[in-house]
């Protein structure tokens, strides 16, 4: 058994060493949000963070991954109560398809965390990884620059706001 | 089950799943019937209805006030579901909200063929618009009756009639009996576009929110109980047959079921998903293959196309001899193979159960697919359903349909449980089949005055729809120890037409000829990619166009304009070039404007798109700085939802022609995964593409998802020419062919 830590919740997985993250997550604890799109960490749909920073879940085998962080896409919000970029990306229509979309927010929400006002060119670059196929790099990078702004707005608010 | 979508959808799904994918609702699909009752020789009916005509094929109504609405096409990520729910809901005065759009499913939908050619809103829209129109018409014309009123005074809102001294009865207390079960009339009366609430007006896409939250969106999130996990192991090439298979050690792997071996095909079956890859690895290692050099030397690749044998279409020929030519250009154009590259590998879920078989597929064409499979199974086709959930975009025709296939025979195989199966990216790589390469031949003449007096094409393709058919042309059954072969290719006819797709110029030319040289055998396995050869036409004869307005010293836009007639084509374009500053525009140095348009198949959307790139002497690369398009799909369902298609078209179309071309050697494909097959990345992008919806209230709808990719290409390379003086008629205008053209 191997303990990790997924969206601040501890879960127990029976798996083998050498499993990579991405299929003990979508099998194992049946989460929808990294998809399978190589297995080479060519393109970035499988894309969740560990410890703040982005990584191919395909390529990331568990036994690594004991007392880290990681982070997917089902931490940021839901539906009814959309994270930043989730909303920026419902804002922006910010999907065509949409199977590279949770890779593509978890990369930017890596980003977001360190570098709350990114340029265009630092959003362009930093996306670099992640693959579409549909053709919607310029609502994916407009969407990410306005989680950026809205997530600058909600940290200027004074604590005593009352945020959520 | 756990699958869990958008709220709109979920209810029914949900319900329709739990019953275990056996719900069958009895409604009449087939005309047949009706005619047998000798009915009247049939007008012809609007989109769809005419081969689906009885209405509770299309709307059904609950008495607890729910719509439920059906359609025979499916979300391919182009946002269909929303802008039919928004047709629908606009037609019978109920908000967006209260409608359940149920889409392609062979127990439940209309059979409407495939979901491609940017046909469903013209299929599909217009039969949903007339018929939700009829169903509001009866709704209303039963209450009148209730009332003991004309039904001239009383009118649809929000879900019921209504009269003007404020009675009202909701649309749930009118149903009953089989109001519904009446067949479509060919003159419906049709709201106003005038007084449009929904239609015309952006709406945000109903199937977005679970995209963006780790929803069930796709097939890939399929989860049935018991379902266990497959893997395929694809021959090494074209051709290769399997010689030996020593599988008794894989099948004492961990998690291991079954290993399916049938002839050349071999599949594995296993509790986990990773430990069926990890069998199928073993299986590779263990499988011996015997290999043939089936493929032309790539070098010489169009040289072989020539030399193959050919039947030739006249598509056009009004050809005269042209009065005071002064001068005459001619030119050869390029197309390479190209991929669908979907960014998730093909899946399918398959359950066979007491003799039936269902298929959970993100084929675009669940009837065509229902049909295949029945046949390659040697079953009836009533043994089979084939059920659309969503896939990773295709633009057209990929894997889907043969992961289906592959979930149907392991299924077979492991009768009881769901198999859920997805490929490999090498599999999606090497085996989709591809879009064809072709070649182009143009010759003009002009006048003194710079008109054009004289035209003459010719364009060799293979097919461009090797689609299922029939069990022939589901890859996998290829490789059955008692194979199934492909059927001879046919083109497609025109006014869509295949490899003559967009082979007729939309300009005003007195004298054309065109002609189409299908090549029948195919040395790569290829099929319709978005735009079919529309996307080779338009670029060949948009990129002649500015060649013959530079022989005629015109300027491109002023050259288009003189030789079109059609006053929404002329819009488009003029509309385009003044939103990209086309009368003022000052290059930077290495820098160039380009210009194209195309009517789609010459029947649908209207596309002009005007570019700017930048030509890098050092490297070769181009990029693409700033891109306008203007559209005109008809009337306007969903604007955003045009420009979103738009702008992804300009995208994708970007990416197919700076960087992409399916490479191989004589025995086998090589473009095996993305670094063997670079596609667009987030630097490479434009500045800013814009995109203009010119709406037209209350005309036909025209479709738009294939619009942009011809345009795309043809503007492209005309900014190249303007910005290096150098013509390049062969795509892909990758780095390495525009150093050569560049001599640097």
């Amino acid at each position: 058994m191997i303990e990790l830590d997924i969206n601040g919740t501890k879960r127990s997985v029976d798996a083998e060493a050498d499993t990579p993250l991405l299929y003990v997550l979508r099998d194992h604890l049946a989460m929808n949000g990294a998809k399978f799109g190589c297995g080479l960490g060519q393109c970035g749909a499988c894309t969740v963070m560990v410890d703040g920073e982005a990584v191919f879940s395909c390529m990331t085998p568990v036994s690594v991954l004991a007392g880290r962080k990681i982070r997917t896409i089902e931490g940021l919000g839901t539906v009814e109560q959309p994270g930043a970029l989730q909303r920026a990306f419902i804002d922006e229509q910010a999907a065509q398809c949409g199977y590279c979309i949770a890779g593509m927010i978890m990369r930017a929400q890596a980003l977001l965390e360190k570098n709350s006002s990114p340029s265009d060119a630092e959003i362009r670059r930093h996306m670099m990884p992640n693959l579409c196929r549909c053709g919607t790099h310029m609502r994916i990078v407009k969407a990410v620059r306005r989680a950026a702004q809205t997530m600058r707005a909600e940290a200027d608010k004074p604590k005593s706001a009352g945020q959520t | 089950m756990s699958i869990k979508v958008v709220r709109a959808l979920s209810v029914s799904r949900r319900r329709f799943l739990a019953a275990g994918g056996s719900l069958v609702i009895g409604f009449s699909l087939s005309p047949k019937a009706l005619f047998a009752q000798g009915s009247p020789a049939a007008t012809k009916l609007p989109g769809s209805l005419n081969t689906t005509p009885m209405i509770d094929s299309w709307i059904r109504l609950g008495a607890d006030g729910s719509i439920t609405v059906l359609t025979g096409k499916a979300e391919l990520g182009q946002g269909v579901r929303t802008a039919l729910i928004q047709i629908a809901a606009e037609q019978l005065f109920v908000q967006p909200g209260k409608i359940q759009l149920i889409t392609a499913d062979t127990r439940r939908t209309p059979d409407e063929g495939y979901t491609a050619g940017s046909n469903s809103m013209k299929d599909s829209g217009t039969a949903i618009m007339n018929a939700a129109a009829q169903v509001r018409e009866i709704l209303i014309a039963r209450a009148a009756v209730r009332l003991g009123l004309f039904a001239d005074k009383l009118k649809a809102e929000d879900g019921a009639v209504i009269v003007s001294d404020g009675r009202r009865i909701a649309f749930g207390d009118l149903v009953g009996g089989e109001l519904t079960r009446v067949r479509a009339e060919s003159q419906i009366k049709l709201k106003d576009p005038a007084s449009y609430t929904v239609v015309g007006h952006s709406m945000q896409r109903v199937d977005i929110p679970a995209k963006v939250t780790g929803g069930a969106a796709y097939v890939q999130d399929l989860r049935l109980p018991g379902m266990v996990h497959a893997r395929v192991v694809r021959p090494p090439a074209y051709g290769a047959q399997l010689r030996e298979l020593q599988s008794a050690s894989v099948e004492k792997m961990p998690g291991v079921l079954k290993v399916v071996h049938d002839g050349s095909y071999v599949a594995v079956v296993a509790e986990r998903e990773f430990e069926a890859i990890r069998a199928m690895r073993a299986l590779a290692a263990a499988a011996r293959w015997d290999e043939r050099a089936l493929l032309p030397e790539p070098s010489e690749l169009f040289d072989y196309l020539t030399r193959l044998p050919y039947d030739s279409f006249i598509d056009a020929d009004n050809h005269a001899t042209a009065a005071g030519v002064t001068k005459t250009v001619e030119a050869n154009y390029r197309r390479p193979y190209q991929m669908h590259g979907a960014i998730g590998p093909s899946c399918a879920v398959g359950l066979y159960k007491d003799d039936s078989l269902t298929v959970w597929t993100h084929s675009q064409g669940v009837y065509p697919l229902r049909k295949s499979i029945a046949e390659m199974l040697k079953v009836p086709e009533d043994r089979v359903q084939c059920i659309h959930l969503e896939g990773a975009g295709c633009y057209g025709h990929n894997g889907a349909d043969d992961a289906g296939a592959d979930a149907a025979l392991i299924a077979r195989a492991f009768p009881g449980r769901p198999v859920r199966v997805q490929w490999m990216r090498e599999q999606e790589h090497l085996w989709e089949p591809y879009g064809p390469a072709m070649m182009t031949a143009a010759k003009a003449s002009l006048d003194g005055g710079g008109n054009i007096v004289d035209w003459e094409y010719e364009v060799t393709s293979n097919t461009h729809s090797t689609r299922p058919g029939g069990a022939g042309n589901l890859m996998p059954a290829w490789h059955l120890a008692t194979p199934f072969t492909p059927p001879q290719p046919k083109p497609i006819p025109l006014p869509e037409g295949g490899g003559d797709r967009n082979a007729i110029p939309y300009y005003k030319i007195p004298s054309v000829r065109v002609v189409h040289r299908f090549v029948p055998s195919m040395p790569i396995r290829v099929s319709a990619l978005r735009a079919l050869g529309a996307y080779a036409n338009v670029f060949s004869i948009e990129s002649f166009m500015d060649e013959l307005a530079l022989a005629g010293r015109t300027d491109p836009v002023e050259f288009r304009l003189r030789h079109l007639e059609d006053p929404r084509a002329r819009e488009v374009v003029t509309l385009a070039a003044s939103r990209f500053g086309w009368t003022s525009y000052a290059p930077e140095k290495g820098r160039g404007r380009g210009f194209a348009f195309a009517r789609y198949k010459n029947l649908g959307a209207y596309l002009a798109v005007a570019l700017e790139v930048d030509v890098d002497r050092e490297t070769g690369k181009v990029r693409v700085v700033r891109a306008v398009a203007t559209v005109d799909s008809g009337q306007a369902v969903n604007p955003d939802g045009i420009r979103n298609q738009v702008e992804g078209g300009v995208l994708q179309s970007i990416s197919w022609t700076l960087l992409e071309a399916v490479s191989f050697d004589k025995k086998s494909i090589t473009s095996a995964d993305w670094s063997q097959y670079p596609i667009l990345r987030f630097p490479e992008l434009p500045d800013t593409v814009e995109v203009h919806v010119v709406d037209r209230p209350g005309q036909p709808f025209l479709g738009t998802g294939e619009a942009a990719q011809g345009p795309t290409a043809a503007a492209i390379a005309n900014a190249v020419a303007a910005a290096s003086n150098v013509r390049i008629r062969e795509l892909p205008l990758d780095r390495k062919r525009v150093k050569v053209a560049l001599g640097v």
